[in-house]
Order: structure tokens, then C-alpha cells, then sequence
């Protein structure tokens, strides 16, 4: 009796100790299907549901149980859901909702300071992240906050950058064991980026990786000159974690200034790349760069998504992504070693990839004077926006921006805390560009299917256990598809562009789907 | 240079403090001066000399091609490389939705429009001043030689029936586009194509569509709003039709066609120039 007694009194005790979420709920989000705990659901970056309430048959039924009206335009956010409370972010605020009504439970924010200036993007933010009892959130002006979970109160705040630079955080943190991974906006003013740790308890950063290597570090030899120094590669867009081999994922960002890269000659390492860190050192295992000296804009800023699979008979831990230059990749997580890859968009910049993934590059296709056509244009074939894994079809899904665009090089200077990209696009006309929801076979990129859109999308996606994919179009539609055959089953006009990724969770048991759409967040079910 | 310090960076701040301190420094010259001689006249100096400088900031010409530059260099990442839009708005229109007047887009630039265009704090008044001109250049009209007689062009517009399609000074038929200030928006030559080969001079993003529901029943007209499952076009008559694209037999886009008649051959060559002097003459209400 008394054992029993001390291991309740020490489960309690352990649990007052963790929080609500303990790291171990996270990792586990599979035993919780109701919960939606981390910004892609699972550490994996899968966007899948297994929800299943909600199916190929049933989703013609769905409507709109609440909607809540953000204090921002434009919102970017990607709910959390823990223990029927949703949390969510604007650009330096923060509010829990009553998941049952969408009423408000508490807010938080943090002034704008005047002297800030987004450069390059707008004050959006793309969501918090929890760790046993706080919630974590990155502002413009470039600090991690610590909140508390039950009341918004402030716990701590950590300055990641000076955004007096051009440092800014639009990003969703990621929670790890015990730290709070943040990466940083700014691949259009000039900045020196990093990947930043900081210690979930305390704030005190844990480490910093450079994504530019300093003078004497392997790969500052690929920055001509002083460019290095200015050479942006930000760390945009949530990364990835395998709680097994303890590596954190993240995508690179591009070089800048974007569209001139004689200025930076060489591979300009490491824009454009996935990087794989050691969690507990934040050190270096692998990286794979996309894009060698790009001058497109077209950041890795992807979330990775890590699946197990046979390739050639023999189980393999995997790393993909359908990366912003048009190309979807497949590497070994462990090494980083390239397995598959080809296009899955309409490009005109590469006759395809070499033994090794590198892309062979076709003449002509820089930014000139006087124009260069290309395809895809600079914000990529697809971009931030989640793509999805579903275990149960095996397919990739991802919303693709089929569009072209004059692509012109210019004059640039640097100067602190200003635009520093040197050109921009003409992009091709409204009615010679389009959309696609592509799903890809994941071990080897061929098209499954393709559902059109009218203009090139925004949105996320999100995949369920109920077969279905879920997205959104830039005219407002919010839809279902078939996840197998792309049909269309569902559609709902929201009246706002949508630019957010779609979750799922449960309240009282009950499916939801969940979807930001300008300044209204919707929640659809029975 | 700025002569709001507060906006000012520090090298602007130092610049405006050189020019206070050399003003200053000359004023107190000239006032040694008029004490040692005694007499007012270099007083009428420094006022003249103040309503010459005043006279030289009002009349200073904003310079378009300086504008440009900076426009590449600080706009184009949104607007365009030339202005004609992107993750931002196009700017080569006549009236801009934040922008009224001149004055209007200064502070747009300076202030930006949150949450997505940032703040121009970094640009100096000339600066502010030559992208305006740049901006304002993108939707000018360069004159062309308009030989046409606008009185005699008047009685052709009305001969040919355009207000049966054109609402022109608030009369007609809102199926075309509106004509009320076409001669802010389109070159004569552009106008005289239309009139005789409309297919070859199609407004931006103009597309006429045919649809046929599962009835039979066939609607063709100008698409005023299509997603990725509706479509919207309203019909000759003025008459809006909403329908789902999966719902409809076919939907035809008919891409470089338009429901406007070619007048070559129906109107004689001067009648033509006249009906395109007066519709260039259209610059709207003030």
C-alpha cells in the first residue's frame, strides 16, 4: 500500500514537476489523436490526422461549428490543441480559445516596437509551440517568449536577434526535449542567419548554429570575399525532430542579396539546404543543399518530413520535401545522402538532377538586365506552406504554384536594416498560371494524381485517416479531396485568401477541422 | 536629407545638423553684417533669399528615373520590376486604393500599410518625391497625335449605339468597361485598335466564357469572378450568372475573343478618328 501510495504521490509530484505537456506527450501524439500538440502534429512533419470520425462518404456534411476574428489581417497561424484548449498566435500576440465555442480564455502581446520594420514579408506569425506548462512564441522584433499555459501570464523572454538588422521571427518555435528550437526571418536584409536552442525552463539559449560559416569554418569558402557576412540563408519555417537518432531538421533559407549572385560567388553554403544538428550541441551531422548559388529566392524553407520506408529491399529512415526550386527530394536521415528526386512542378531552370542530387543547371537561367523567363517563379513551386504525409496511403501531398515569371537583376547596396535583394519579377500573367494539389508517390516522387486550382496556392495541407486531404485556395475555397484519387468532395467559400495550414483534433470526441482564412479562424464538423 | 529628425538615421541626423549649423553660422553673418552697416538692405536680402529658397522646394522637379532606381531597388521584390504587381498590388493604374492624390502616396510610402507593406522610413524626402513621379509615370498616358474632331466624335458614339454596351459620364449599359475617364487609361492608338480589331487590344485580364449547364441552356458573357469551383459571368443584358464548374457540360474559356463588333468598314476613317479624339477626351470627373 504504501509503494502504491509513493508511486501515485511521485506521479504527481512528476507530473506538477513537467507540466501538462511533458515532451513524452509530444513524442506519443499518436496515443492522443484529439490533441494537436506541435506545429505539425507529430515531430515528423507529416500534417496527418488519424482522425477518421470524418470520411470519404461523410465530408459533404461539414459545416461551420464557430469562427473567431483575429485582431490581424492576413493570419498565418496553425492552431494548437491541447486538452480542448486551442492556442493560437498573431504577429507579437497570442490568445487561448474555448475550444467547445471559440471564446477567448486569454490573450497576450507585446507592443511592436515603432522603430521595427518587416523587410521582405509581413507581420504574420505561423503559430506557438507548448512544453510541459508553458507556451512558446516567437514576435517580429526577433524574442522568444515563455508563456504560462493557464493564464498567458509572461514567464521569461529571450532576445534572438536585433531586428534593427533586419533579425525578425515569423516562425512557429519547436519544442524538443527540454529546449525550444527558433530560427530567424531576414534572408532579404542582409543578415547572417542562425538556428538558435534555448532552454524551455529558462530561456538561457543552449546553442547557436550559423548557417553561414564564419572565416577558418568548413564552408565560408564557398562566399566570395565578405559576402558571407551578408549573406541571409534565415531559418524561416519549422523544422523537424527524430527523437530517436536526436537530430533536428531544419530547412535553410536563401543567399542574399537574392537575385545577384556575382556578388557572392561560390556555393554560398549553407542557403538553400537542409541541415541536420545534434539536439543536445546543436552541432553539424549533415546538410544537403538544394540549390547551389541560388539566385532565385527559392529557400529550403520547408518543413522536412521524416518517414521509415523500403528503398531497394531494405528499411530506410527517410527525409523528403518538395523543395521551392520544383524538384521533391528523397534522402537518408542518418547521412543525408541524396536517394531519389525529380520535378513535380513545371521548371525551366534544370535538365534534372546528377547521381548525387545536384541539379544540372541550365544556361541562362539567372536574373538579367533585361529579364530572364523562368519557371517557377520566386516564391517556388511551393513554399512555406505545409506539405503532408499520410502513412496510410504512402503518398506525398503538396500544394504547388505552377507560375513563371521575368526574373531581373539590378543594383544593390547593403546597408543595415534596409532591403538588400538586388531586382525582382515580373510575374506572368493571372490566366497563364495556375494551381495543383499534387500527391506523390513519397519513396520516389512519381505523380499520383493532380487536382487543380485556379491560381497558385497559399495554403497548406492537411491528410487524414479518413481519406481525406484537406487545403485551401488564394480565392477563399476551403476543400476536401480524395486522398487516393484527388476528387473533389467538399468545398467551402471562407470569403478570404487563404495563407494558413489546416489542423485536426477532437472536442468531446467529435472531429474538427480547423482553418485560417485572412482575419477569420474557421472550425468545421458535424 | 530629412527635415524630420526624428525619422532620420544618424548619418541624416548629422547631415541636418551641418545645414542647421551652416544656416545658422550664415544668419549670424548677416546679422553682424546689417549691425556693422546699419542699413535693412541686406534684411531684404536674406528675404529674398528665403523666398527663393521656399520658391526653389515648391517648383523642384521630382525626378521619375531617380524614382525608378529606388523603386527596383526597395518595391520591385512585391509591386514588380516594373510596377505591374505580384505578392503586392500593381501600381500602373490611375486611381491606387490608398493613394488619392500625390500627398496620399507620400505617407503610403513613408508609412507603409500594415500588415504587409513596411514603412519607407528610410527614404528622404526627394526620395519620397521621385518614386511618386515614378509611380504616378507608371499609369500615364504618353499623348499621341490625335487628329480627330471631338464634337463630330460625340455624334458617332452615339450613332453607334457604344451606350448599348459602355457607361460613359454615368449613361448607358455597364456590360463593357466604362468609359468615363478611358482617356486616362488608353492611348488614342490603343483606342483606335480597339475600334477597328477589338480581339487585338483586350483589356487586362478580360475573358469572355461560354457555359453550358446539363439543361442545354448556354450562358456566354464576361467572367467577373471565378475560384477554384464557381465561376460568375454576367451576360449581355447585365444579368449575373453563379455556377459551379463540376455542375456545368462545359465550360469554354474563349481566350483573344469579346462580344465588342469591329466598326471597320461600318465607320469611314475620319469617323473613326473622331469617335477616338473624343473618347481620348475622356479624363473623367475631377
Amino acid at each position: 500500500m504504501k509503494i502504491i501510495f509513493g508511486t501515485l504521490l511521485s506521479a504527481v509530484f512528476s507530473v506538477a514537476a513537467l507540466g501538462q505537456v511533458p515532451f513524452e506527450r509530444i513524442v506519443n501524439a499518436d496515443k492522443e489523436p484529439g490533441n494537436w500538440m506541435t506545429y505539425s502534429r507529430d515531430l515528423s512533419g507529416h500534417r496527418f490526422s488519424p482522425l477518421k470520425e470524418i470520411t470519404t462518404e461523410n465530408v459533404g456534411n461539414l459545416k461551420v461549428q464557430w469562427a473567431f476574428q483575429f485582431p490581424n489581417d492576413a493570419s498565418e497561424t496553425s492552431p494548437l490543441v491541447v486538452d480542448e484548449v486551442m492556442y493560437i498566435t498573431g504577429p507579437n500576440w497570442a490568445a487561448a480559445l474555448d475550444v467547445h465555442t471559440g471564446r477567448r480564455l486569454w490573450s497576450w502581446n507585446r507592443a511592436i516596437p515603432k522603430d521595427y520594420h518587416s523587410i521582405g514579408f509581413g507581420l504574420v506569425s505561423r503559430g506557438p509551440t507548448v512544453l510541459d506548462d508553458k507556451l512558446y512564441v516567437a514576435t517580429m522584433d526577433c524574442y522568444l517568449v515563455a508563456l504560462d499555459l493557464k493564464s498567458g501570464a509572461e514567464i521569461w523572454s529571450s532576445k534572438v536577434g536585433d531586428y534593427k538588422l533586419g533579425y525578425s521571427m515569423t516562425v512557429a518555435p519547436l519544442a524538443i526535449d527540454g529546449k525550444i528550437v527558433v530560427g530567424v526571418s531576414g534572408g532579404e536584409a542582409g543578415i547572417r542567419g542562425f538556428l538558435d536552442a534555448y532552454d524551455a525552463k529558462t530561456g538561457k539559449r543552449a546553442w547557436r548554429f550559423w548557417t553561414i560559416p564564419g572565416p577558418g569554418e568548413p564552408g565560408n569558402e564557398t562566399w566570395d570575399g565578405d559576402s558571407w557576412k551578408t549573406g541571409g540563408a534565415p531559418t524561416w519555417v519549422t523544422g523537424a525532430y527524430d527523437p530517436e537518432l536526436k537530430l533536428v531538421y531544419w530547412g535553410v533559407g536563401n543567399p542574399g542579396p537574392d537575385w545577384d549572385g556575382e556578388v557572392r560567388k561560390g556555393d554560398n553554403l549553407y542557403s538553400c539546404s537542409f541541415v541536420a544538428l545534434e539536439a543536445e550541441t546543436g552541432k553539424l551531422r549533415w546538410y544537403f543543399q538544394f540549390t547551389p548559388h541560388d539566385t532565385h529566392d527559392w529557400d529550403a524553407a520547408h518543413t522536412p518530413v521524416l518517414f521509415n520506408a523500403k528503398i531497394d529491399g531494405r528499411e530506410r529512415k527517410l527525409i523528403a520535401s518538395a523543395n521551392r526550386n520544383a524538384f521533391y527530394y528523397v534522402l537518408d536521415r542518418e547521412t543525408g545522402e541524396f536517394i531519389a528526386g525529380q520535378p513535380y512542378a513545371k521548371e525551366t531552370w534544370a535538365s534534372g538532377l546528377d547521381p548525387k542530387g545536384k541539379p544540372i543547371k541550365l544556361p541562362d537561367s539567372d536574373p538579367k538586365e533585361k529579364g530572364t523567363l523562368v519557371w517557377p517563379n520566386m516564391n517556388g513551386a511551393t513554399v512555406w506552406f505545409s506539405q503532408s504525409y499520410s502513412p496510410e496511403t504512402g503518398l506525398f501531398y503538396v500544394a504547388v504554384r505552377e507560375i513563371g515569371s521575368r526574373y531581373f537583376k539590378r543594383e544593390s547596396r547593403y546597408k543595415p536594416g534596409t532591403l538588400f535583394v538586388a531586382g525582382g519579377e515580373d510575374e506572368l500573367p493571372p490566366d497563364d498560371v495556375w494551381g495543383e494539389i499534387r500527391a506523390l508517390e513519397a519513396t520516389t516522387g512519381d505523380t499520383k494524381w493532380i487536382f487543380k486550382l485556379q491560381s497558385p496556392p497559399w495554403a497548406g495541407v492537411l491528410s487524414t485517416a479518413g481519406g481525406l486531404v484537406f487545403s485551401g485556395s488564394d480565392e477563399g475555397n476551403f476543400y476536401a479531396l480524395d486522398a487516393r484519387t484527388g476528387k473533389a468532395l467538399w468545398d467551402f467559400q471562407t470569403g478570404g485568401t487563404i495563407a494558413a495550414n489546416p489542423i485536426s483534433f477532437t472536442v468531446n470526441g467529435k472531429q474538427r477541422i480547423a482553418i485560417s482564412a485572412n482575419r477569420v479562424l474557421y472550425v468545421f464538423g458535424f | 536629407m530629412t527635415p524630420c529628425l526624428a525619422r532620420g538615421t544618424l548619418p541624416d541626423i548629422l547631415q541636418n545638423f551641418r545645414v542647421l549649423r551652416r544656416v545658422t553660422i550664415l544668419l549670424a553673418k548677416m546679422l553682424r553684417l546689417i549691425v556693422a552697416v546699419g542699413l535693412l538692405l541686406p534684411l531684404a536680402v536674406i528675404v529674398t533669399l528665403a523666398g527663393q529658397a521656399k520658391t526653389k522646394k515648391q517648383t523642384a522637379t521630382a525626378d521619375a528615373a531617380a524614382g525608378k532606381k529606388l523603386f527596383e531597388e526597395h518595391c520591385a521584390l512585391c509591386h514588380g520590376i516594373d510596377g505591374r504587381g505580384g505578392r503586392g498590388p500593381s501600381l500602373n493604374r490611375v486611381h491606387l486604393t490608398h493613394a488619392a492624390d500625390d500627398e496620399a502616396l507620400k505617407g503610403v510610402i513613408m508609412d507603409g500599410i500594415a500588415p504587409n507593406m513596411p514603412q519607407g522610413w528610410y527614404f528622404d524626402d526627394d526620395d519620397v518625391a521621385n518614386l511618386v513621379a515614378f509611380v504616378r509615370s507608371l499609369s500615364k498616358v504618353r499623348p499621341d497625335p490625335i487628329p480627330g474632331d471631338v464634337t463630330r466624335g460625340a455624334s458617332v458614339y452615339v450613332k453607334s449605339g457604344c451606350s448599348g454596351c459602355h457607361i460613359l459620364d454615368g449613361a448607358g449599359t455597364g456590360y463593357g468597361p466604362d468609359l468615363t475617364a478611358i482617356g486616362e487609361r488608353r492611348r488614342a492608338s490603343f483606342l483606335q485598335q480597339v475600334i477597328s480589331k477589338p480581339p487585338a487590344a483586350l483589356p487586362e485580364d478580360f475573358l469572355l466564357v461560354k457555359a453550358t449547364t446539363p439543361a442545354g441552356e448556354t450562358v456566354q458573357g464576361i467572367r467577373v469572378n471565378e475560384d477554384s469551383f464557381t465561376i460568375q459571368i454576367k451576360d449581355p443584358s447585365g444579368r449575373y450568372h453563379s455556377f459551379r464548374k463540376d455542375e456545368l457540360t462545359e465550360l469554354k474559356k474563349l481566350r483573344g475573343e469579346t462580344p465588342m463588333p469591329s466598326f471597320e468598314g461600318i465607320l469611314s476613317a475620319t469617323e473613326i478618328q473622331d469617335l477616338v479624339a473624343y473618347l481620348a477626351s475622356q479624363r473623367g470627373k475631377p
